[in-house]
C-alpha cells in the first residue's frame, strides 16, 4: 500500500513542543518560516538568533544553527555571523519588547547598514514572557500590569510605529506588516517572508516583516476574542501594508 | 629575525592580530585607543579582512559574540567606559565559551573620568564586570613589544580554552611609540577550524546551538561547575609573571603593566643608593600568581604594591602573601602616573618603619 504524505512537519522545525500558550501567533509564524526555509533549501546555511522573550526558545524549535542573543541585541549578533560566514543566511526572530524597546539602536543600525539579515518581527503590544507588562508598542489605555491605568500618552508616550521609522532608511530591501488571523493572511505573510529573506540571499539588503500578533494570555482574552482584538484594534493603530519591496517579483 | 620597527602601542597591537591571523575586528572609537580601531579600518581591507565600526560598544561586543559563534578569530579593542558597556555581551561570550579577545586601554575613572592612563579597571577585568560566575583570562603587557607578544599569545590562549581573553593595558602603552618585533604571519587557514563546536554549513548534519542560557537549575549547575573545572585548568597552565633583581632583595616591589616598568627605574636608583629591593611583575592578572608572589615574598622586610588606582590589585596580593602586617600599598588614580622619586620617597619612609603611607 503506498501513502500519500498531505501535510506534515517542515523539515526546518524540530519535534520539540512548542512552549507558547493556546491561540498565540508564534506557532503559526514558527510554521511558515519554516516552511519559507524548505523551499528555498537554506537550511544548512542558515542561523536563526533567538531573542530574550516568548521566543527566547526559538533555537529549540527551529532545526538550523542556532544562537541566543541577550535581550535586544540579536541584530547585532547576525551582523556578526554574516560578517563572519558571508555565505550563512541569518534571520532573527524578535518580540516588540526586544525589537522595540531594548533593543532600537541595533535594529535601525542594521537596516541602516543594509545588512543582508532577515527579521522576523512579532508585535503583539505587551511583553509576554515577563507577564504582560507594557511594551513601546502598546496603546493608548491598554492596560497592562505595569500600566494598571491604561496607558496614558502625557506619561508613557505613544504606541511606537517601528516599520514606519524604519521604511526611511536607506538599506530595507523588504519590509512589511502582516497579520495571521485568517487563512488568508497567512498565505500573504508567508510570501512577505519569503521575500525578507530574497532580499539577503539576492544581496539586496536588509529584509523584515512585522507581524501583528495575539497575546491571550497577557490580554486577558481567550483565543477567539483575541482575534476580535486583533482585527478591530492593532490594526487600527498598525494597518496592514507594504511599504519597501526592492525584491521584486518573485522566481 | 625581522627587523625591529618603532611602532605606536595601539597600532603595534593592532598590526599584532592581523599577524595572528584576525581578520574581523567590530569596535567603536574612544579616546585613548582610537587609532587601533583607525589602524584596523585602513590594514583589514588589505588582507581581505572585514572591518565594521558598530554604532556603540553595546553593539560591538554582540557583533563579536555571533562571529566568534562560527570558529572566527575575531577582536574589538575599547577604553573603560567601553569596556563597561561591553560587560553584558562578554557575560554571554563566557557563558557560551566562544574565544575572542578584547584589548582594553584603560583610562581614569569613575563615570567619563578623563582620558590619561590609569590601572583602575583591575576589578572589573580581573573579577567578572559582567554577571556571573565566569572568568577573563587577563593578561598585562608592559612594554609595547610585550602587548604584541600578548596579542598572539591572547588569540592562541581564546582557542585553546574556548574562553574571551582581555589585553589590559593603558593610556601610556597605548599612545608611546618604541622599537618592536613583530612576529611571522600566522594565516587564517592554518588556525583551529572549531569544527566541533563552532556554526559552519551545518552540510544535513544535526543543527547546533551556541548561547548562555538553560532554564534548568540543575544543568545550568552542570554547566557552572564545567567552566570552573576549566578555569582550575587555566590556573594550572596559564599563570605568567616576571621577577627582576629578586636575587638578593632585601624589600619587594610588586606592580603590573607600565607601573612594572616605572618600579625598575625606581629600583635602579634605590641600589645605587644600596636599598636591596626587587619586583614581582604579574603578567596574568587572571588567573593570578597567588603561588608565585607568596613564594618571592618569603622573607622580604617588605612588600609595597604600587598602582595607578586607589588599590585593586592589592586585595589579590594581600590573598597571595597573607602576612598583611609586611604589606604596604601605594597608589594614585585619576590619570595621574606615579613619579619614580615620589616612588622613591614612599619607599624610604617604608623601609625607616614610618607606616603613614
Amino acid at each position: 500500500m503506498s501513502k500519500t504524505i498531505l501535510f506534515k512537519r517542515p523539515d526546518a522545525l524540530t519535534d520539540r513542543e512548542l512552549t507558547y500558550c493556546p491561540g498565540c501567533h508564534h506557532g503559526i509564524v514558527h510554521r511558515i518560516v519554516a516552511e519559507v526555509i524548505d523551499e528555498l533549501g537554506i537550511r544548512d546555511e542558515t542561523v536563526n538568533i533567538a531573542p530574550v522573550g516568548c521566543s527566547v526558545f526559538a533555537n529549540d524549535f527551529f532545526d538550523t544553527h542556532g544562537i541566543g542573543a541577550a535581550h535586544g541585541r540579536a541584530p547585532a549578533v547576525a551582523t556578526g555571523v554574516k560578517r563572519a560566514r558571508p555565505d550563512s543566511i541569518v534571520f532573527t526572530y524578535q518580540g516588540d519588547g526586544d525589537l522595540a524597546a531594548i533593543g532600537t539602536a541595533e535594529i535601525v543600525h542594521a537596516a541602516n547598514r543594509g545588512e543582508r539579515i532577515t527579521t522576523i518581527f512579532i508585535n503583539n503590544a505587551i511583553y509576554g514572557m515577563t507577564g504582560g507588562q507594557m511594551a513601546p508598542t502598546s496603546l493608548l489605555g491598554m492596560k497592562t500590569t505595569t500600566s494598571p491605568y491604561g496607558r496614558d500618552a502625557r506619561r508613557e508616550g505613544y504606541p511606537l510605529h517601528v516599520s514606519e521609522l524604519l521604511k526611511e532608511t536607506a538599506g530595507i530591501a523588504y519590509l512589511e506588516r502582516v497579520a495571521v488571523s485568517s487563512p488568508q493572511e497567512v498565505i500573504k505573510a508567508k510570501k512577505a517572508i519569503k521575500k525578507a529573506f530574497l532580499a539577503q540571499i539576492n544581496d539586496i539588503g536588509f529584509g523584515m516583516v512585522e507581524v501583528l500578533s495575539t497575546c491571550p494570555t497577557n490580554w486577558g482574552l481567550d483565543p477567539v476574542e483575541s482575534i476580535s482584538y486583533l482585527n478591530d484594534k492593532l490594526k487600527k493603530e498598525y494597518p496592514l501594508g507594504l511599504f519597501v519591496d526592492k525584491v521584486g517579483d518573485m522566481k | 629575525m625581522a627587523e625591529k620597527v618603532m611602532v605606536k602601542g595601539n597600532e603595534a597591537m593592532g598590526e599584532a592580530a592581523v599577524r595572528s591571523g584576525c581578520r574581523l575586528y567590530f569596535g567603536y572609537p574612544i579616546t585613548p585607543q582610537s587609532e587601533f580601531t583607525e589602524y584596523m579600518a585602513r590594514r583589514l581591507p588589505e588582507v581581505n579582512g572585514t572591518f565594521l565600526q558598530s554604532e556603540s560598544e553595546v553593539s560591538a561586543v554582540n557583533m563579536i559574540y555571533g562571529a566568534a559563534a562560527t570558529g572566527t578569530r575575531v577582536m574589538t579593542s575599547t577604553s573603560s567606559p567601553g569596556f563597561s558597556l561591553m560587560q553584558e555581551g562578554v557575560s554571554y561570550i563566557a557563558g557560551a565559551e566562544l574565544p575572542c579577545v578584547f584589548v582594553n586601554v584603560v583610562r581614569g575613572g569613575p563615570g567619563l573620568g578623563d582620558i590619561q592612563p590609569a590601572q583602575s579597571d583591575y576589578f572589573q577585568a580581573t573579577k567578572g564586570g559582567g554577571h556571573g560566575d565566569y572568568h577573563m583570562i587577563v593578561l598585562a603587557p608592559g612594554t609595547i613589544q610585550e602587548s604584541v607578544d600578548l596579542i598572539k599569545k591572547g588569540f592562541d590562549l581564546a582557542d585553546k580554552y574556548r574562553n574571551p581573553v582581555m589585553i589590559l593595558t593603558d593610556g601610556m602603552l597605548g599612545q608611546m611609540m618604541e622599537p618592536v618585533e613583530f612576529p611571522e604571519f600566522v594565516e587564517p587557514d592554518d588556525l583551529p577550524t572549531h569544527s566541533d563546536w563552532a556554526l559552519k554549513n551545518a552540510e544535513g548534519e544535526n543543527a547546533r546551538i551556541v548561547r548562555a542560557f538553560n532554564i534548568d537549575p540543575v544543568e545550568l549547575e552542570e554547566l557552572n561547575i564545567a567552566y570552573q573545572k576549566k578555569y582550575r585548568k587555566i590556573t594550572e597552565n596559564e599563570i605568567i609573571y616576571k621577577e627582576y633583581f629578586m636575587d638578593d632583595a632585601e624589600y619587594m616591589f610588586v606592580g603590573y603593566g607600565t607601573m612594572g616598568r616605572i618600579l625598575i627605574s625606581v629600583i635602579k636608583e634605590a641600589r645605587e643608593q644600596g636599598i636591596k629591593i626587587g619586583l614581582f611583575r604579574p603578567i596574568s592578572l587572571w588567573p593570578f600568581p597567588y603561588k608565585e608572589l607568596k613564594k618571592a615574598s618569603e622573607g622580604k622586610k617588605a612588600i609595597i604594591d604600587i598602582e595607578m588606582s586607589e588599590g585593586q590589585m592589592i586585595e589579590d596580593v594581600k590573598l597571595a602573601i597573607e602576612d598583611s602586617s609586611r604589606i604596604h600599598f601605594y597608589g594614585r588614580s585619576g590619570g595621574i602616573i606615579p613619579e619614580p622619586n615620589e616612588i622613591l620617597d614612599v619607599m624610604n619612609k617604608i623601609i625607616g618603619g614610618d607606616n603613614n603611607v
